[in-house]
């Protein structure tokens, strides 16, 4: 019962306990999400969308019309329902895999064309889905099943910077930022903000969010938490990138 | 204020490409989402024409797979949206389509073939039968009509869109590079002074009322855990797609009976089929036409029966053996006399061809390379 009373009033009950791992940070996430939501009042104009890869667990996650699509195609459906009727909230919710790989022309046309949706981003640095492989955000050195012997940024590059991409191509009025879920109160800040900037109609809202995936990383809890807050840190900076006023969090 | 069509029958002399604007106009379609391809592109430069005066909508997007997918937001919205596409755009429309296939989501996308492999000719081909009946990872559950003529384009384009939305099922009209080029005499009409109703689009997600309390909220899946659960969700959409196909099955046919052979053709090559029957006949030859106008689903029993009648066949078409894969299913253990073939993909084919091939058949000859 307390676990109920904890529960954002927009998740949607029969579906919990959700189907992430223990000690994942979709969870984290998306409870604040829900939060957002609730505080927002804004259930009944909100399309969810999610993508293929862990973030389709949470195709009942919410008391929200919710539409799981096809890997990296999340951001098209969403736009589609926006320009189809405006009045909709749209948010399109995504791993790295999907926002950054195979659906990367859909985010940076989304971006140019500043698409009055939201992006939710969730960067565990693999494709936590289909077991574990290298991603675009995956670390230089970290070890994946595609990157066994990790990952060396002289054949693959470094970890995408998706926010500080994603806020060099946007037009004004969009919102661009990154949050970790080793900071829930400014997470759910720049969440209320991505959202609000919808709301307010302003332009395009991307907010990666950095997560945790103990599964594929095969750590323990405390492992985890370092691996987020030291690595992951270390080459992703959290803070806010554009802001429509751009009075910047940093 | 939202126009209304400006005629409610109007002789024209247009391209194809104009007629399908605005047979979308007609049939109510109210956003567009395209990716430029030759030939199809004038169906945007049309529809971005009229798009204002009549209140309608448009977004060019990044790709085809785009186009496909914010179609399908467009059409979960509530709004007849559609799309067009050729080539290796009907190549990327596949994923989207087969999202639509399994969440019965209604979407009309016209293809104006043209030739293949990749990237190829950019005028004409009859190559985009396999992809339009059976591209993507399903079932084909979709409908598919092949047009002849520039009236045709205008009436089955009416027609995808009430098919699409009253049976939710994907729905390609697939036209090619001379139809879409052409300029050809048709009527335009407005659909409600011949007496048709347009079937209504109906939002899927975002209707009135507060998820979770005052109605349930809607979730809309693909992706199933255990493969009993993905049967049980796919079966009763192959029995709906059974049901509506023997409704919306279409074929046209001439001379069968009696004649000494038949002419089997789809799309712009059947008005070469019955130009060549028309002159057969005045020379006293006696030839038949069989044409399906719905590739998919395929006129089986129809053609049964017409081969039943007549079973020495002619197969033609501007691709290699598209078409005459279809034919032999629909045939398969059906007594068949002979069966020649004319494949020249993406070239045309002309009447005078195909007089020259029945008399060279009737002679002893065969066609078949
Ligand atoms: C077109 C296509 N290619 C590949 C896949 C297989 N696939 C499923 S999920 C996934 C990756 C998921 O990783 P990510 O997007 O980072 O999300 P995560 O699972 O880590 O949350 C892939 C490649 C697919 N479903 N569709
Ligand atoms: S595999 Fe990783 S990302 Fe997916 S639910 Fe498990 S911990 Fe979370």
């Amino acid at each position: 019962m307390s676990d109920r009373l904890a529960m954002p009033k927009s998740w949607h009950v029969e579906s919990k306990p959700h189907k992430f791992c223990p000690g994942c940070g979709h969870g984290l996430i998306l409870k604040v999400l829900g939060e957002v939501i609730d505080e927002l009042d804004i259930q009944e104009k909100l399309v969810f969308g999610c993508d293929i890869g862990c973030s389709l667990l949470a195709w009942d996650f919410f008391d929200a019309d919710t539409v799981q699509t096809h890997h990296g195609r999340t951001t098209p459906v969403m736009v589609g329902i926006k320009r189809a009727n405006p009045e909709l909230l749209c948010i399109a919710y995504m791993g790295d895999g999907g926002g950054y790989a195979i659906g990367a022309q859909h985010l940076v046309n989304a971006a140019f064309r500043n698409e009055r949706i939201m992006v939710l981003l969730v960067n565990n640095t693999n494709y936590g889905m289909t077991g574990g492989q290298m991603a675009p955000t995956t670390l230089p050195g970290q070890k994946t099943e595609t990157s066994p012997f990790g990952r060396d940024p002289e054949e693959t590059g470094y970890p995408a910077q998706g926010p500080e991409m994603v806020a060099a191509v946007v037009p004004p009025g969009a919102y661009v930022a990154r949050a970790t879920c080793a900071n829930m109160k400014q997470m759910k800040r720049f969440m209320k903000k991505a959202v609000e900037n919808q709301v307010a109609g302003r332009g395009f809202s991307f907010l990666e969010v950095l997560s945790t995936c103990p599964t594929n990383w095969r750590t323990s809890a405390r492992q985890t938490w370092e691996f987020l807050e030291k690595e992951m840190a270390g080459y992703f900076k959290t803070g806010e990138f554009t802001t429509p006023g751009d009075r910047r969090e940093k | 204020m939202q126009r209304t069509l400006p005629f409610s029958e109007n002789r024209v002399f247009v391209t194809g490409n104009e007629a399908v604007a605005w047979a979308a106009l007609a049939a109510g379609a109210d956003i567009m989402f395209g990716y430029p391809i030759t030939p199809q592109n004038e169906i945007m430069h049309y529809w971005t024409r009229l798009a204002p005066a009549y209140g309608k909508k448009f977004l060019q997007t990044e790709d085809e797979l785009s186009a496909g997918f914010t179609t399908i937001g467009g059409v979960l919205a509530g709004r007849k949206a559609f799309s067009a596409t050729a080539g290796p755009g009907t190549v990327l429309f596949q994923e989207p389509v087969t999202m639509a296939e399994m969440m019965r989501i209604p979407m009309v996308v016209i293809i104006q073939q043209r030739g293949g492999p990749s990237t190829a000719t950019v005028i004409y081909s009859q190559q985009e039968v396999n992809l339009a009946a059976f591209g993507g990872n399903g079932e084909g559950w979709r409908v598919v009509y092949s047009t002849a003529n520039h009236q045709e384009l205008y009436d089955y384009t009416i027609k995808a869109f009430n098919v699409a939305w009253t049976y939710r099922f994907p729905v390609f009209v697939l036209g090619d590079g001379y139809q879409a080029k052409m300029r050809e005499s048709l009527v335009m009409y407005d659909p409600a002074s011949r007496g048709m109703e347009l079937a209504p689009a109906e939002a899927v997600v975002g209707k009135p009322g507060r998820p979770g309390s005052s109605r349930p909220a809607v979730h809309l899946r693909n992706a199933f855990s255990v493969e009993e659960e993905l049967y049980e969700s796919i079966m009763p959409g192959e029995e709906e797609f059974r049901s509506m196909a023997r409704r919306v099955v279409e074929h046209d046919e001439e001379g069968t009976r009696g004649a000494e052979l038949v002419i089997i053709s789809h799309g712009v090559v059947s008005r070469a089929a019955v130009a060549a029957i028309k002159r057969l006949k005045e020379k006293g030859i006696k030839a038949g036409y069989f044409r399906p106008v719905t590739i998919r689903p395929f006129p089986e029993e129809a053609l049964q029966r017409a081969v039943a009648l007549c079973p020495r066949l002619l197969v033609v078409e501007s691709a290699l053996g598209q078409l005459a894969r279809l034919v032999k299913e629909a045939l398969f253990n059906r007594p068949v006399e002979s069966f020649d073939t004319i494949f020249r993909p993406g070239v045309g084919i002309t009447a005078e061809e195909l007089v020259e091939a029945v008399i060279k058949i009737r002679q002893g000859g065969t066609t078949c390379v």
